[in-house]
């Protein structure tokens, strides 16, 4: 289990009685929690249990039907320092494979949030490119066709991606769905190496429950409305009264 | 083979066509990569109703063909938009709503006459001093707003939905790419024509990404195959008499095949 330290005091993300409609059929129902800065949250649950449609509440992709997110402090719909916020989404290595951009492009994408329009690349934005693919051990990678390489190595550029950026905050919707366990267990030690010693607050969606008691320091389980959200060492003890998420 | 720069509309067609050339592939790589091809040639066909519009109102086509594909583009990207209909079926609309329309004004003022062939499919003929002014400052606009916006561009291309998470306005910036394709449009249609200028925004871009290289490279790929398929074409339709459009869209073609041979065979 991570061991960063916490900071209690500062909110990063705070969702307060959350609900999301798709037509009739609700997908979330009166949903509220905090992450604070430098906590790693496993956001766990079934197919279908409203964890994608959380974070693209959260992340001001999808409007709520009623209920009130703030990122930073501010609403999300004012909240402009996007460059706070990285994301590797559920689709990330499901990408068009023959898109010409090497690895190298596709991590300096994670800087354009750090310019408003028209703002240039300049060789801060290199330089942050480059520590983002030497962190996830891909630096050497850097001019290969991103289409070329393993779906692992993707993952660790799309990783990069959102690090190059340097924000505040990742958010990773389940990234591992469909790698190799080896894969599997190198992109955990990476968060934890990300929420150590970056201090980097880390969301994941996952549908790991069982992986996540060792990994994350909070688990919120997810099933339409949230029914657990609290630390790791409070969910081992509560395992036998939980009701698991289908899976 | 130089005697042919001693004619004034040669060396018009020339300038025209080199920026024509250079300004297609530019657009081009985000419309390919973003699945938007068709987009292309519904705004050429749009673009002929604009001509016709032309003809009809004596006034210079090429400025009604702007008027009317910038029009037509911005209702293409609002009924896509609205999620009404399907992207391909908006699409359908307008491809045959400006063709029936195209068709109509040309009967109106009796356009279809041997000048209408010459704007369905291309002629240096028909490029005059005035055109080639009127093409550049059309190709410096597109050029500068891809220039500003080309980061943008290439995110959303390639991830429209973290580009969105990063703070990417990206419901303007595709606006701002359907409008400049339209721009693009109109200044291609004296020399490659109505029906052929979707060939000169998507085929260089096609046959570059046969070769597989960085974005950046791509890019320069598809910016060499178009200008020297234009170039080329226009001194073969000069000297063998035939349009020029159909001539430089073969020599495109005969590129790409070429490359897609050499692939399959690599």
């Amino acid at each position: 289990m991570a061991d960063t330290v916490v900071d209690h005091k500062t909110n990063i993300i705070e969702i307060e009685h959350v609900s999301f409609s798709y037509g009739t059929t609700e997908v979330l129902h009166d949903v509220s929690l905090s992450v604070h800065r430098g906590d790693y949250l496993a956001i766990v649950g079934g197919n279908g249990s409203g964890k994608t449609t959380l974070i693209k509440i959260i992340l001001g992709l999808l409007q709520p039907s009623s209920g009130s997110i703030k990122l930073f402090g501010e609403d999300v719909a004012a909240f402009k320092d996007r460059w706070k916020i990285g994301y590797v989404s559920q689709k990330a290595t499901d990408f068009d494979l023959s898109f010409p951009a090497t690895v190298e492009e596709v991590v300096q994408m994670g800087r354009f949030g750090r310019h408003g329009l028209l703002g240039r690349i300049n060789e801060e934005d290199r330089s942050a490119t480059r520590r983002a693919l030497e962190h996830v051990d891909m630096w050497q990678y850097r001019d290969r066709l991103i289409g070329d390489l393993s779906g692992g190595q993707q993952q660790r550029a799309f990783i990069a991606r959102a690090l190059a950026g340097e924000p505040e905050v990742v958010f990773l919707d389940e990234p591992t769905v469909g790698v190799e366990q080896q894969v599997k267990d190198e992109f955990y030690a990476l968060l934890r190496k990300m929420n150590q010693d970056l201090r980097l607050t880390v969301v994941l969606i996952t549908h790991d429950i069982e992986r996540m008691g060792h990994e994350a320091m909070h688990v919120a389980c997810l099933d339409h409305t949230l029914f657990f959200h609290r630390s790791v060492d409070d969910y081992f003890k509560s395992t036998h009264t939980l009701i698991h998420p289908h899976s | 083979m130089f005697d042919l720069f001693t004619y004034g509309f040669v060396v018009r067609g020339m300038e025209a066509g080199v920026i024509v050339a250079l300004i297609a592939p530019l657009i081009g790589i985000f419309l390919v990569l973003r699945r938007y091809s068709l987009i292309a040639d519904t705004l050429a066909h749009a673009s002929l109703a604009g001509v016709a519009l032309g003809f009809l109102l004596n006034i210079n086509p090429i400025i009604s063909a702007l008027g009317v594909t910038v029009a037509s583009s911005l209702g293409i990207e609002r009924l896509r938009n609205t999620k009404h209909v399907y992207g391909e079926s908006a699409l359908a609309l307008f491809l045959s709503g400006s063709l029936a329309l195209a068709t109509i004004l040309l009967s109106l003022g009796k356009g279809f006459n041997s000048n209408l062939f010459n704007y369905l499919f291309g002629s240096i003929v028909t490029v005059t001093q005035a055109d080639v002014y009127m093409i550049l400052a059309l190709a410096v606009i597109v050029a500068v707003a891809i220039a500003c916006f080309y980061k943008e561009l290439v995110y959303i291309s390639f991830d429209e939905e973290s580009a969105r998470v990063s703070g990417i306005p990206v419901n303007r910036i595709n606006m701002l790419l359907i409008v400049l394709s339209a721009f693009t449009i109109a200044l291609a249609i004296p020399i490659i024509g109505v029906l052929l200028i979707a060939a000169l925004i998507v085929i260089p871009v096609v046959t570059a990404l046969q070769l597989r290289g960085s974005f950046t490279q791509t890019l320069l790929w598809a910016e060499i195959i178009s200008v020297t398929s234009v170039l080329t074409g226009i001194v073969v339709s000069f000297y063998f008499d035939l349009s020029t459009g159909g001539t430089i869209v073969a020599l495109m073609l005969a590129i790409c095949l070429a490359i897609f041979s050499l692939k399959s065979r690599a």
